[in-house]
């Protein structure tokens, strides 16, 4: 924190005091929070939120087919039960199964022979990695467009200016969530309907909803770039051209490493406001970290653990990577 | 070696201003030519012409026998030709001194890495700066990064040098560092344009002094005859002024 050093530095006591109270707020709000849900009489279970992380399912095998179990060995691999009716089959289970019938046991189609248990992970991790998925290839995609964008933005051409300017006026000017609706339900139909009349299988909804994201940052980041190009001094384009190197020469080589520098941090706020907004995707079925907790909210009736717990993990995303772009721009900076 | 006829530049931002007005003149292989005049007169507007960092409303810039208002791709190589030194060295801050040099030379003359290190390194060593070869630009004094400039053009072997008042930005004890590179440079043979305030250098170094004024060669001549016997009376006012505030 930047003190003006006309001030006179702070004495040890008024240092301690204020930071005393800064941990009084939010102790009081805390206990305000737990004060106001006992008198609404919710029962606090965190205990419930681990297994919507990772949980043991129970997995039955069961027969394929009607006959008589002839074997039932067991080695280091696995347990291999034998059955015979109109023809043989050998099912197999993990070597920790435990079985529930017998050799010489007759089954139906459909009838328990076993069963074993398997980790799996629960919902929050699994939107949780949709999220991610969809964030990741929202920013390489925004990245792209916002890249060539920019520079269309400031190109002579009146063209590609125009095709810019409107691109961005456009996409600035109206709710992401309308666009999400626009990408999903209007361009999405179209294109789908289209590829089936062709043969073709349909694109899953996580495609559009990642385009829908990539093309909406991408005109903030057009226009991120385009300041950090305009605001490298005009003297390093004619030093650059001066030497012989061409337009594009000089962008990449002099003028685009030079912005970038610059625009780190807003592009990194605009990636964290990417993340914040994939939220927005569960209206198309992507089973992304909002979604899942709704999704676990109905099933575990705890609503506030969970949609706490979903704000952390939100908080975990983004602050991660606010932190490494902080790493790069103490790298990045000489 | 550079011809240029009738040129005529205007801006017009904000007002419509004429900046050269039918500017015409030639420069001999060799010869160290010194533009002055006063803030405005248009004497950096002729120079960045030159190398077309300013593209002139009218007229012909014939530079080695190419027209180079009319080149278009070729406009690269041209410039490559044609050094430039600027007022405030614009060298660039994210590659160290050695990459400032070498950068241009394997992008544009395609030379290999070694090959353009070893260039740079010799013409390091010729400004003085060799052992500041890693460093990058911000941990240099400014006549330290002016030469450094000085160095990157050269590593284009150009025909020709423009300096645009290369020593304006200087602390003063720095500029006599950059100007004894000049001298040298102009000792060598050299074609050099430069736009300058220093008039001891004009008096030493040039071949031919240009006065000019509001946008027009007023009056040219060796430095003997411009500083001693000048004849127009803008040049007498503008001397004075000079020589009387020193």
């Amino acid at each position: 924190m930047q003190r003006l050093s006309m001030e006179r530095p702070p004495g040890l006591g008024y240092n301690l005091f204020w930071k005393g109270v800064f941990l009084g707020i939010i102790f009081l709000f805390s206990y305000l929070v737990y004060f106001a849900s006992q008198s609404v009489e919710y029962t606090w279970r965190w205990y419930r939120v681990p297994q919507y992380f990772y949980y043991t399912a129970k997995i039955d095998v069961t027969s394929p087919l009607e006959g008589e179990i002839r074997s039932i060995t067991e080695d280091k691999d696995g347990i291999k039960v034998v059955i015979k009716g109109e023809e043989e089959e050998t099912i197999s289970l993990p070597a920790k199964s435990e079985l529930l019938l017998s050799e010489g046991d007759y089954v139906y189609p459909g009838d328990k022979i076993g069963f074993y248990k398997k980790g799996k992970p629960g919902l929050f991790l699994v939107g949780l990695y949709i999220t991610l998925e969809v964030s990741v290839l929202a920013i390489i995609l925004g990245i792209i467009i916002g890249l060539l964008t920019g520079l269309a933005r400031i190109s002579k051409n009146p063209a590609l200016r125009y095709l810019a300017i409107t691109y961005i006026e456009i996409i600035r000017g109206s709710p992401l969530l309308v666009q999400i609706f626009l990408w999903y339900f209007v361009v999405g139909t179209l294109v789908n309907a289209l590829l089936s009349k062709y043969g073709f299988s349909p694109i899953p909804s996580l495609w559009y909803g990642v385009i829908s994201l990539a093309i909406f940052s991408g005109a903030y980041i057009a226009e991120i770039v385009r300041a950090g190009i305009q605001s490298v001094s005009k003297g390093q384009m004619e030093a650059a051209r001066s030497l012989g190197l061409s337009y594009a020469q000089a962008m990449r080589k002099v003028i685009l490493p030079q912005a970038f520098r610059r625009i780190l941090p807003p592009l990194a706020g605009q990636f964290i406001s990417l993340i914040k907004d994939s939220s927005l995707l569960g209206v198309i079925a992507i089973r992304e970290l909002t979604k899942a907790t709704r999704e676990i909210v109905t099933t575990s009736l705890q609503p506030f653990e969970m949609w706490i717990v979903c704000a952390l993990l939100y908080l975990v995303l983004t602050f991660t990577l606010s932190m490494f772009v902080q790493y790069l721009e103490r790298k990045a900076i000489l | 070696m550079i011809k240029v006829r009738k040129l005529n530049k205007y801006f017009h931002v904000p007002y419509t201003l004429h900046a050269l007005k039918d500017i015409s003149c030639d420069i001999q292989k060799g010869e160290v030519v010194v533009i002055i005049g006063p803030s405005g007169s248009g004497k950096s507007t002729f120079l960045r012409c030159l190398n077309r960092l300013e593209f002139p409303d009218s007229g012909e810039i014939i530079i080695n026998g190419q027209d180079i208002l009319k080149a278009k791709k070729e406009i690269n190589q041209i410039r490559a030709e044609v050094g430039m030194v600027f007022q405030n060295f614009n060298l660039f801050p994210h590659m160290n001194v050695l990459e400032n040099i070498t950068m241009a030379q394997m992008v544009v003359r395609k030379r290999k890495k070694k090959e353009a290190e070893e260039k740079a390194l010799f013409l390091l060593s010729k400004v003085g700066l060799k052992d500041k070869a890693l460093a990058y630009p911000g941990q240099l004094s400014g006549g330290q990064q002016q030469r450094v400039a000085i160095a990157r053009s050269l590593a284009m072997d150009p025909k020709v040098m423009l300096f645009d008042e290369p020593t304006s930005a200087l602390d003063p004890e720095m500029i006599g560092e950059v100007l004894a590179v000049m001298k040298n440079l102009a000792r060598e043979g050299m074609t050099m344009v430069v736009v300058t305030h220093e008039m001891g250098f004009a008096r030493e170094v040039a071949d031919r002094v240009i006065f000019m004024d509001e946008g027009k060669i007023i009056e040219q001549g060796i430095p003997e005859q411009i500083f001693t016997n000048p004849q127009e009376e803008r040049l007498k006012l503008f001397l004075n002024q000079i020589l009387s505030g020193k």
